[in-house]
């Protein structure tokens, strides 16, 4: 059965519900402790949100040192997929696994709200069984989700379709409507929105069940 | 400055004979300053013990009552759910960021120290009219204190209130609520037991914050040089991270078995989590005073002792446990101290100097007297003298509205400027969220994460209006308006919580209200076999020598049998019916919103019938549990039959034409037990026969359908008119960042 | 040898800062006229054991690069002075 392991910091808070939507869906999932040197055998891995380290600091910016980001980097430089939600997105670029930078949301509040996003790009490993264009309604939850990189950066981006999810109406002032993005392997993804918050009926939307089941996916195809 | 020590920390005369009969000799200041916190009213209730001995508190599922931290629920599956609320008013009114920030701090340690993973906070908040600065920029502080805190320490806040009045006005109302769930076998008490065993001491450095009427003990020797200027009391500051921290690793603690009891460090800091435990315990405790990590140098012992620095907890732990409870908040990056040990010492709370039997002894107390020996008031209570005649001038009596439309306009507030700021969705269990008339939560295994597939009701209410024209009533239709709130999302009650907040308890007035209201609670506590598991009075609120009305606040856990899908919530379809089940031919201007806001606070509270409420709530809740019979319901409350109807309207983007409500009274209205509900027109008969078997009055209002909000004779007015009267108006207020006023 | 070290951090010229915005929007409200080019950043103050200043810069400008900023979307202006 597939393997996720859910990278776990101090001060993460959206492991078991990570947890809960995978094995909804058939997988199988674990906790991994930051403080560890290497990955259990897992066959894709996921930073949840929340805020490690109290998002002191910088959203990310202590996490990106843990013992763990060293085996999660060399699990992505094989292939393996890893994909960050939210907190998990800003370790991401912390750590450079992807480009950019999430700032304050241009409102200056925090936003925990129904969002409308629109797939970019069915190839990630977060996105594989969506098609493009499809509308998926999934929550985000952030102060610091306002996605930003360089105007070369951005052209590159859009070049190498490596924009994964875009925002209908933007919330929180992100460059090019950006929701989410992947890396040149297109195995690592980031986005700030919460699909395991779209993984049960009673929670408003099953929409983020079809990311979920793409990371499943990905992680059959690289195992 | 001459007066005596024991009057400048707030001890009376005779408070002070009665410790020194205590001792058997006269204490010294160490001991004075930890008596004066403990029979603080903060923390003795001694103005309003003997009142709330009133209040119903048996039940079949309690597992724990008042008295402990939380208050304990047997939720069935070997679940129990933990609940509490408490204030926060007074620091929020000086700092609101920190003020409320800390609340949220202090009442999760309440939650887990029993043994529960805290799941949900509420925060029902009250302040000063949007037009004040002064109230803005609190209310705008307050919330983001809460966001700033509740977010990142990872427990979501799924509901509350948050209601603007002149009446508070300097004094904002900042209430906190807190449920959690465990596994039953986890529940664990506060309390030291086992001679020998060590006091643990877990979380932040102790530093001087909040040390609240001690201080005056500092400043009795303070000259005014800045070296003196820097023992001042601090702001208590919250860490949300370190908490985060704490909850994981006393969770993990209790989840092992190695500590025999466990409790929060609130009001009164180390002094009261000490004593507490010994004496619930029934033991002595010595606590080694330089074993105490500091923030501060030259922290004084009765700064040690008293200081609320926040995200602390105090474990007794087994000697042969303690190399395992280290390692576990190693793991967790939180500081743990050996502070003390268990004696059979006589009860005896012991303040050393250090290590050793030959250690300096800075405090000998009996332990439990701190606690059980706190006096007990009988303030003296008198009704107002004019009671009978504000009673005689009914709101009815004023003149009818120029503009119905725009009263109506006025009385709109979409809150979701709030809580949009607030995470309200952590966990996954979040089926129905704020903005609701009640919140639902899925109900899972806390040691497996399975879905029971029941769920948790849980609503909080207060309401000042009803409490100015009459306390007693005022609180019992409170009580209702819970169970009716609980009910619109297919909930039963089955516990109650409560918020007293009150003005100055030396005022006869002020006690009259607060009697009354623990009798109107009593009263609707006992007629809907709810009782009461915990609560926290506040009192002394009152700003430039005005008490505010009377708010008592209510927080109702409840359980939805049944948890399918979603309850309908606020909303119609174009061309459903729409019903009122309950009394149609209801008036009752007094106590309303709409009264108030023409500045008209006296007349007579609608009295509730039990029984006909009991129907109603029984009735809507069979509703709302048969998914796909009805659309959408929504319980009449603040505002009236009007606001109701104008809710489930902008929360559809469909409008309505009502007939059958001859004039603003029926309109505006409070009156209880009444529901909105509406429902397809083929559904419409059968809904009618259940109301009729059930003993409900069912009256049809009208259709929802196109854009117009339109009240036969009354109101006509675009729903957009509406709409943006009410989503408009705290972004305009708040939105644009404000400034200290 | 020790230095007391003074880190403030910015937003990089070019990048938004809603913060800066908003307080610069509220001044003339407020009767604050001609207030312009308000930027919100951070600063950090600690010590560092050392060689010579030199050396004391060297490490601070790598903690900069590394930890203590954001170099996609911030700077630092750093100042050491022997203690």
């Amino acid at each position: 059965m597939t393997k996720v392991g859910v990278v776990v910091f101090p001060g993460t808070n959206c492991e078991a519900d990570v947890i809960e939507s995978v094995r909804a869906l058939g997988g199988e999932a674990e906790m991994v402790w930051h403080g560890d040197a290497s990955l259990p055998a897992v066959d894709a891995v996921v930073i949840p949100g929340g805020f490690a380290h109290g998002d002191y600091l910088r959203p990310g910016a202590i996490a990106q040192f843990s013992a763990i980001m060293g085996a999660v980097k060399e699990f992505a430089d094989k292939g393996g997929p890893v994909v960050g939600i939210c907190n998990g997105f800003q370790v991401l670029t912390e750590t450079g696994l992807l480009p950019g930078a999430l700032q304050k949301n241009a409102g200056l509040k925090f936003l925990c709200q129904p969002a409308e996003l629109r797939v970019a790009t069915t190839n990630s490993a977060l996105t594989s069984a969506a098609e493009v264009g499809q509308t998926l309604h999934i929550p985000i939850n952030h102060f610091e989700g306002n996605f930003t990189c360089s105007p070369d950066t951005l052209a590159q981006l859009h070049d190498e379709d490596r924009v994964v999810v875009t925002y209908v109406d933007n919330p929180n002032g992100s460059m090019g409507d950006i929701a989410g993005v992947c890396n040149q392997g297109r195995n690592v993804v980031g986005l700030m929105p919460h699909p395991e918050r779209a993984s049960n009926a009673l929670l408003g939307s099953e929409d983020g069940n079809v990311m979920f089941t793409s990371l499943l996916q990905s992680a059959l195809t690289n195992a | 400055m001459n007066e005596p020590l024991h009057r400048a920390l707030g001890l009376t005369d005779d408070e002070a004979e009665s410790i020194t009969k205590i001792l058997g000799r006269a204490p010294n200041p160490l001991e004075l300053s930890m008596y004066s916190v403990m029979w603080s009213e903060h923390c003795s209730y001694k103005s309003s013990r003997i009142h709330l001995k009133r209040l119903p508190t048996e039940g079949e599922h309690v597992l724990v009552g008042p008295g402990e931290n939380a208050g304990v629920i047997d939720m069935g599956d070997g679940i129990a759910a933990a609940i509490r609320i408490e204030s926060h008013n007074h620091p929020s009114a000086i700092e609101p960021y920190q003020g409320a920030a800390t609340g949220a701090g202090g009442i999760l340690r309440d939650i887990f120290t029993m043994g529960a993973r805290p799941i949900a906070l509420m925060d029902p908040l009250r302040f000063g009219p949007l037009e004040d600065p002064r109230s803005r920029w609190i209310a705008e502080g307050v919330v983001n204190g809460i966001s700033g805190y509740g977010n990142s320490v990872g427990v979501p806040t799924v509901g509350g209130e948050t209601v603007f009045d002149e009446t508070y006005t300097g004094n904002p109302l900042v209430n906190v609520l807190c449920l959690g769930i465990m596994p039953t076998e986890r529940l664990v008490l506060g309390q030291a037991t086992g001679v020998g065993n060590l006091a643990v001491l877990l979380g932040s450095r102790t530093g001087r914050d909040g040390i609240g009427g001690v201080s005056v003990l500092a400043s009795a020797g303070f000259s005014d040089d800045e070296a003196d200027a820097a023992k001042r009391p601090n702001v208590q500051v919250g860490d949300p991270f370190e908490e985060k921290r704490l909850i994981e690793a006393c969770l993990k603690l209790l989840d092992e078995g190695l500590a025999v009891g466990i409790q929060d460090l609130g009001g009164a800091g180390l002094c009261c989590a000490t004593s507490e435990t010994a004496s619930r315990g029934g033991v002595g405790m010595d606590v080694d005073i330089t074993t105490i990590p500091l923030r501060e140098e030259g922290m004084e012992p009765f700064e040690i002792m008293t200081s609320e620095s926040q995200e602390r907890m105090l474990a007794i732990v087994e000697p042969g446990n303690l190399d395992r409870v280290m390692e576990i908040c190693e793991k967790w990056e939180v500081l743990a101290s050996v502070i003390g040990t268990v004696t059979d010492n006589a009860g005896a709370l012991r303040i050393l100097d250090g290590p050793g039997d030959d250690a300096i002894v800075l405090a000998d107390v009996p332990a439990s007297s701190l606690h059980d020996e706190a006096p007990l008031y009988e303030r003296p209570l008198a009704e107002p003298a004019d009671l009978a005649d504000r009673r005689q001038r009914s709101a009815n009596d004023l003149p009818a509205p120029e503009s119905i439309a725009d009263d109506l306009a006025a009385m709109l507030i979409d809150p979701s400027w709030v809580y949009s700021q607030y995470d309200h969705q952590l966990f996954l269990n979040t089926v129905a969220g704020p903005g609701s008339d009640a919140t639902v939560l899925r109900l899972k295994d806390p040691a497996t994460g399975a879905d029971t597939g029941r769920g948790m009701g849980l609503t909080t209410d207060g309401n000042h209006r009803w409490c100015a024209v009459d306390p007693k009533r005022g609180t019992a239709n409170t009580v209702a308006e819970s169970v009716l709130n609980l009910a619109c999302v297919g909930a039963r009650p089955l516990a109650l919580v409560n918020c007293l907040n009150f003005g100055n308890p030396e005022h006869p007035e002020v006690m009259w209200q607060l009697s009354e209201a623990i009798d109107g609670m009593t009263e609707a506590c006992l007629a809907f076999d709810l009782p009461v598991v915990g609560g926290n009075v506040s009192l002394y609120n009152e700003s430039k020598g005005t008490n505010i009305d009377p708010t008592p606040v209510v927080g109702v856990l409840g359980m939805v049998d049944d948890l399918q899908s979603p309850p309908p919530g606020k909303r119609w379809n174009d061309g459903d019916r729409i019903v009122l089940l309950g009394d149609p031919d209801a008036t009752e201007l007094s106590g309303s919103t709409w009264a108030f806001r023409q500045g008209h606070k006296q007349g007579s509270l609608p009295a509730i019938d039990y029984d006909a409420h009991a129907a109603v709530a029984g009735l809507t809740r069979d509703l709302v549990n048969d998914p796909g019979f009805i659309t959408g319901v929504h319980d009449i409350s603040s505002g009236g039959l009007g606001v109701c109807l104008a809710e489930m309207a902008i929360a559809s983007g469909v409008g309505c034409t009502v007939a059958r409500v001859g004039s603003h009274a029926l309109l505006f209205s409070e009156a209880p037990s009444r529901v909105v509900v509406a429902v397809s027109a083929d559904n419409l008969p059968t809904l009618e026969e259940r109301a009729a078997a059930a003993g409900v009055p069912v009256t049809r209002l009208g259709l929802a359908h196109k854009d117009q909000f339109a009240v036969k004779g009354l109101v006509e007015v675009p729903l957009a008119t509406l709409a943006s009267a009410s989503a408009d108006r705290l972004p305009n207020a708040l939105g644009g960042g404000t400034t200290q006023g | 040898m020790t230095f007391s070290v003074l880190v403030e951090v910015q937003l990089r010229p070019g990048i938004s800062d809603p913060q800066g915005q908003t307080i610069e929007r509220a001044l003339p409200n407020l009767g604050y006229e001609g207030v312009s080019e308000v930027r919100v950043g951070k600063s950090m103050r600690f010590a560092v054991d050392a060689a010579d200043e030199a050396a004391a810069r060297a490490q601070v400008d790598e903690l900069c690069q590394k930890v203590l900023t954001n170099p996609v979307i911030e700077d630092a202006i750093i100042t050491v002075e022997p203690t």
